[in-house]
């Protein structure tokens, strides 16, 4: 999994069926400094992430397992919202000042 | 799940035949602004994408996930047609503009 950073949202009513309802965003990965790390894509999100939330996802074949329907062709899913990452003695996210 | 739009469609009589009577669509792959890049996929379609298109596509073994591609020779898989985005609010692509 990778930490990543909602930084868009993507319309796209024509999809495949099992999709319906399911959100998508486009998602800039982060490292461990929170600096962009690679291109952005796009995730389906299953929990109400929206652009500018630091959250966590998922890639490959076990992002379907996230969604409503898992037989479903996905790639990459937010999991999940991240308060504050650290590594390395660095703070990502909330610190405990409460700074985005 | 990356985007791109359809800028063509391969024909190929002679092939595998678990890959018989799908749709081969070019899709050249763009960037979260829109820019196209030089990199160019040969996907499947399953959700009746068009010429010059902007569409979804999923990669990798993903792209097995769908009645149609299930148990094929297939890792790219165009599985939505994108209407339109934005970033931090900002229209980058509407479909009908």
């Amino acid at each position: 999994m990778y930490l990543g950073r909602v930084i868009g949202r993507v319309v796209a009513t024509q999809r495949y069926a099992g999709l319906t309802g399911v959100p998508l965003h486009w998602l800039q990965p982060l490292d461990e400094h929170g600096a962009d790390m690679g291109d952005a894509l796009v995730a389906c999100t299953v929990v109400s992430a929206g652009p500018g939330d630091l959250v966590h996802f998922v890639d490959g074949r076990e992002a379907a397992l996230a969604c409503p329907e898992t037989f479903v062709p996905v790639d990459a899913a937010i999991l999940g919202f991240v308060e504050q990452a650290h590594a390395n003695d660095k703070f990502i996210g909330r610190t405990a000042a409460g700074a985005r | 799940m990356l985007i791109g739009k359809v800028v063509g469609s391969v024909v190929a009589t002679r092939k595998d035949e678990k890959l018989a009577n799908q749709k081969l669509l070019v899709v050249q792959v763009h960037d979260h602004s829109n820019k196209p890049k030089d990199q160019y996929v040969v996907a499947v379609d399953s959700v009746g994408a068009g010429h010059e298109d902007m569409v979804l596509y999923a990669t990798g073994s993903s792209a097995r996930q769908t009645t149609q591609t299930e148990n094929r020779p297939c890792d790219a898989v165009i599985m939505a047609v994108v209407d339109s985005w934005d970033l931090g609010g900002a229209n980058v692509y509407e479909k009908w503009s």
